[in-house]
């Protein structure tokens, strides 16, 4: 009787696992792969895969609009969306226009620059095959408008030099002169709305990818009304993944999101164990109070 | 007169926009640019109004020493030291040609090592009590709850080792049963079964509102009453 009053006590006790301990925990999984640098590969999920062979079949010199719709808070997620299509663009030859319906976003924008193509991409001309356009305020509004008319909104760069001096903007006229559109968001405005608003009425391919809460809202998009999504870091790392099997050069530069899987797959573990521990010890006691009734 | 201008206007722009959807050539084509134009204007000045509200509540909230007033001075101290890092283009080493959040810029350096870092931590926190809550709220209490729980789980362990080798070994006729592609189908199917249901019930309130808005029924915008 006094062992099944221990079992018992240890049972609820395994039940009622202080947040503190389970902080401690989350905080170790995380720092652990991050101190010894553990890093995952996963393969493109078909949603992933689609996006991939859309960019890889535009023929060099198409024009690719990447909107930087989010900020610092979900950067860890968003960044490598960009980092990847902005390599993949540059591999393949394609014409990048970077603007933002974020206010965070052109920083972000700034930030994939100055790791990325400036680094990576020395001979890459500005103007010529980048543009940063920056941001404009208005959502969907602002969306709305550059289908019909994009030079009304945008008649100038970043830095406030005219687009016209750029060859690159040479015949951009609304979003239908886009080949694709690449929206890396992370809420409104942002994916939806780039599908709402300009995909659909413009019948122009949109893609992107988003923070991976907000992923399952896009699903009913795919395939029609999206080529594809990359859903969270993971969307971002199945990215990484195809790039690497396509280019295999990429195979020994950073990897962002793959590096960054490792943290989220250990604290993925972490959770699910404790939703097992949870589920188990409350079985547990449902049976014995049963037994007790 | 000041309640039926409003009125007219609102039903007047709300059917030409309707007919420019139906009919996308001019004039309707062109008045519907044009009233994106002006909303794209008007949203330039939320920011004004925004920044205008904020210092109208903190500012209050400091001089009547409301609680937490402290913070508030933390607000708008913070509010025009952006401001003016950036209207300012304080450390730009071009100068006022350069770019405001350009190499050496103060704005640059308070949004990269205080703002960014700050938004960063914020969101973070939520994995602590992503994992606290799921411990308590996923439990297998109903068949509802349980079919919820199993769900979770698959989409959580997909991208882990424990998720491959649960679930590797199957033979090829039970393919189909693996967390990855189980994961793929709850996503695809479920989910999007789910959230098309919940879009449509949406766009239909969207709809019933905005006729209730143009017809002049609602008049909840124009205040008062």
């Amino acid at each position: 009787m006094a062992d099944e009053q221990v079992k018992l006590t240890l049972v609820e006790k395994l039940g009622r696992v202080d947040r503190r301990i389970i902080f401690l925990l989350m905080g170790v999984a995380v720092l652990i792969p991050l101190l010894i640098h553990y890093t995952t590969t996963i393969p493109a999920s078909p949603i992933v895969q689609d996006l991939f062979d859309k960019v890889e079949s535009l023929p060099p010199g198409s024009k690719v609009l990447i909107s930087f719709d989010y900020g610092p808070a979900t950067a860890p997620e968003n960044q490598p969306m960009a980092t990847s299509i902005t390599r993949h663009c540059f591999e393949k030859g394609l014409r990048i226009y970077m603007i933002s319906l974020w206010a965070t976003g052109p920083r972000q924008a700034t930030q994939l620059i100055e790791d990325i193509i400036t680094p990576e991409f020395p001979g890459k001309v500005y103007g010529t095959d980048w543009v940063d356009l920056g941001f404009k305020a208005g959502g969907q509004g602002l969306i709305n408008t550059l289908l019909s008319d994009f030079t009304a909104m945008y008649t100038t760069d970043v830095n406030g030099r005219a687009v016209t001096e750029f060859p690159m903007m040479a015949g951009i006229k609304s979003l239908r002169a886009f080949d694709l559109i690449y929206c890396v968001g992370s809420g409104q405005p942002g994916n939806k709305e780039w599908i709402q608003f300009a995909g659909d009425p413009g019948r122009i391919p949109v893609g992107g990818g988003t923070t991976a809460v907000m992923a399952p809202q896009l699903y009913p998009y795919y395939p029609k009304q999206t080529v594809g999504l990359l859903g969270g870091l993971q969307g971002a790392a199945e990215y990484e993944a195809a790039l690497m099997v396509k280019y295999p050069k990429y195979r020994t530069m950073s990897r962002v999101a793959s590096e960054k899987m490792g943290p989220q797959v250990s604290a993925h573990l972490v959770i699910a164990a404790f939703i097992i521990l949870g589920n188990v010890t409350y079985l547990i006691e449902r049976r014995r109070q049963k037994k007790r009734q | 007169m000041k309640r039926t201008i409003p009125l007219l206007i609102t039903f007047a722009v709300g059917l030409i926009l309707i007919i420019a959807m139906f009919i996308p050539h001019d004039p309707f084509f062109d008045m519907d640019r044009n009233f994106s134009i002006f909303y794209d204007v008007i949203a330039v000045f939320a920011f004004i109004l925004g920044g205008g509200n904020l210092l109208r509540v903190h500012l209050n909230k400091v001089y009547l020493k409301r609680r937490d007033w402290k913070y508030s001075i933390v607000t708008v101290g913070g509010f025009f030291l952006m401001l003016l890092a950036g209207l300012l283009k304080i450390g730009v080493t071009e100068g006022w040609s350069g770019n405001f959040q350009g190499t050496g810029s103060l704005f640059k350096y308070l949004y990269d090592c205080t703002f960014q870092p700050l938004q960063s931590t914020m969101f973070s926190l939520l994995a602590f009590f992503v994992a606290s809550a799921s411990y308590r709220a996923f439990r297998a209490k109903t068949i509802e709850a349980s079919i919820l729980l199993v769900a979770a789980f698959v989409i959580l362990v997909r991208p882990t080792p424990l998720g491959y080798y649960l679930t590797f070994w199957l033979p090829d006729p039970l393919k189909f049963l693996t967390i990855s592609n189980l994961s793929t189908w709850i996503l695809a199917v479920p989910n999007m079964v789910g959230q098309r249901a919940i879009m449509i019930g949406i766009a239909l309130g969207i709809v019933s509102t905005s006729l209730r808005l143009i017809l002049g029924i609602e008049r909840g915008y124009l205040g008062g009453e």
